[in-house]
């Protein structure tokens, strides 16, 4: 086993009191005071999260666009530099490699690629593999780079006044800006994974840590990993692991709109068999009438305890005050309000189909 | 530092029991709420119930986990605390007053067993 790797924010976040916990290869603050404080925190004012962890990967060259293309199911021809865009890459059987954002460089044929923390170096690998022929040049700077997410309904404000960085004012959600900040490029992504508006800096090590202390002065909570899974799940976004596998395909989880049938790509003829319905398995959302809470791997069963799926990732939701969970089901029980249990250790509890995104987002659009 | 209570027992799995005549109040440490951090669900068992010393009887949820509530002795459940039902979070704010279980006994010999608060502190090794 390899050793864990720390993000140059660890130290601060020992200093900070935090819960540390092995995650994706990375010791990572889980909480700092409690994941309900911080989850609303996030979801009332402006909390932050060390994301460091994450992967970046730069694909430069005159293929570039191309290439990119090629390996992602979302479409990136006609995007503007300055965008963002949320997609996939996927197996040819249409199994999900990763899911990432592609960032489209400000400089001709510069692309970014954001990826999973525990999938830098199978992706990496994999991207490399799909290069042959193109004429690109593969830069995996997940070390270089650090990252901060700020997000909340304060996150705009907040970076406002204490970064000054004026671009905030102006983005959109899913578009970035070039900034400076100590004669080092920061990218200032008006991205998150809460469901909140918010951003995600990009920056050097050096410039993470600073910028990071310059938040905590200003009274910004930090906030560790178990929140940012309990709002992700909220927001009805998914967690490659969990809802997107070589096994589940974007399809599957309900991603079928970022997989663009309309372009080439890896992948793209399994997706789109699945698309016209031959899948077995669908990504649904189930709430249960009681407080008990369905767990990742607990089984999903009808009144007659047939079973009929999987959970992977439940919680009793913070902002709701609901027992709910994303659930992969047979695809003939995933109608909304289909009835189905869920078995929690000893008994099944009751409980029917809803929508995957059981909190309402507040992006700035 | 967790606090521990004079005068309890304490199992390996950080139950406490506090014994009064025949009769074992059962809930859990303070250290061991602090590692579970925000408790949300408490799943009880049912007045009659059975236990037995060593087994689950029941399971306490956080945010992020749910882990199993283990008797540190056997007998019937003559009480649960249904107060938890409505206020799971009253195990953090004080974990020696919301017990879970209140257990008839029916070897409380078993009790020796247990930890007391001294062996217990070097358990917990804080």
């Amino acid at each position: 086993m390899e050793a864990l790797q720390k993000t140059c924010l660890y130290d601060a976040h020992v200093a900070l009191g935090a819960k540390m916990s092995p995650f994706a290869g990375f010791m990572m603050p889980i909480q700092y005071s409690s994941i309900v404080e911080e989850h609303l925190a996030v979801r009332q004012r402006v909390g932050m999260f060390d994301v460091s962890h994450m992967g970046e990967i730069f694909v430069k060259g005159p293929d570039a666009e191309a290439f990119v293309n090629h390996i992602f199911t979302n479409e990136i021809r006609g995007y503007e530099p300055g965008k963002v865009l949320y997609g996939l890459m996927c197996y040819p059987d249409g199994g999900t490699v990763d899911d990432l954002l592609v960032y489209r460089e400000y400089l001709a044929d510069h692309f970014l690629l954001v990826v999973n923390a525990s999938n830098i170096a199978k992706d990496f690998a994999w991207i490399q593999e799909q290069a042959q022929g193109y004429d690109v040049r593969l830069d995996n700077a997940s070390d270089r780079i650090g990252q901060i997410a700020v997000q909340g309904p304060e996150a705009e404000k907040t970076l406002l006044e204490v970064l000054n960085f004026k671009a905030a004012a102006d983005l959109t959600f899913y578009t970035f800006s070039d900034e400076l900040y100590k004669g080092e490029r920061v990218i200032l992504s008006r991205t998150g994974y809460t469901g909140e508006d918010g951003f995600e800096l990009y920056t050097t090590p050096e410039n993470t840590v600073e910028i990071w202390n310059r938040l905590l002065e200003a009274g910004v909570t930090p906030c560790g990993l178990g929140c940012r899974d309990t709002l992700r799940f909220e927001a009805g976004l998914p967690l490659y692991g969990d809802e997107l596998s070589p096994e589940i395909s974007p399809v599957m989880a309900g991603l079928g709109m970022f997989c663009k049938l309309e372009k080439d790509f890896i992948g793209k003829e399994a997706l789109a068999g699945q698309k016209a319905g031959n899948l077995e398995k669908k990504l649904v959302g189930i709430e249960i009438e009681d407080k008990a809470i369905p767990r990742n791997g607990y089984p999903v069963e009808l009144e007659d305890e047939t079973p009929v799926g999987v959970v992977t990732t439940g919680y009793h939701s913070i902002s709701l005050d609901k027992s709910v969970c994303f659930a992969l089901v047979d695809k003939a029980y995933a109608a909304l309000d289909t009835p189905l249990w869920i078995r929690i250790r000893k008994k099944t509890f009751p409980g029917k189909v809803v929508k995957k995104r059981f909190y309402q987002t507040n992006y700035k659009k | 530092m967790s606090k521990i209570v004079e005068g309890l027992k304490y199992s390996e799995s950080h139950e406490w029991v506090k014994v009064e005549g025949n009769v074992a109040y059962v809930g859990v440490s303070d250290y061991a709420q602090k590692e579970m951090g925000d408790i949300t669900y408490v799943d009880l068992p049912e007045e009659g119930d059975d236990v037995l010393a060593g087994e689950e009887f029941g399971a306490l949820e956080s945010v992020k986990a749910a882990s199993d509530l283990i008797s540190p002795v056997s007998g019937v459940v003559v009480a649960v605390n249904a107060e938890l039902d409505a206020a799971p979070e009253k195990v953090n704010e004080d974990a020696y007053a919301a017990w879970i279980i209140k257990v008839e006994m029916s070897n409380a010999a078993e009790l020796d067993a247990l930890m007391d608060a001294a062996a217990y502190k070097a358990y917990i090794k804080e």
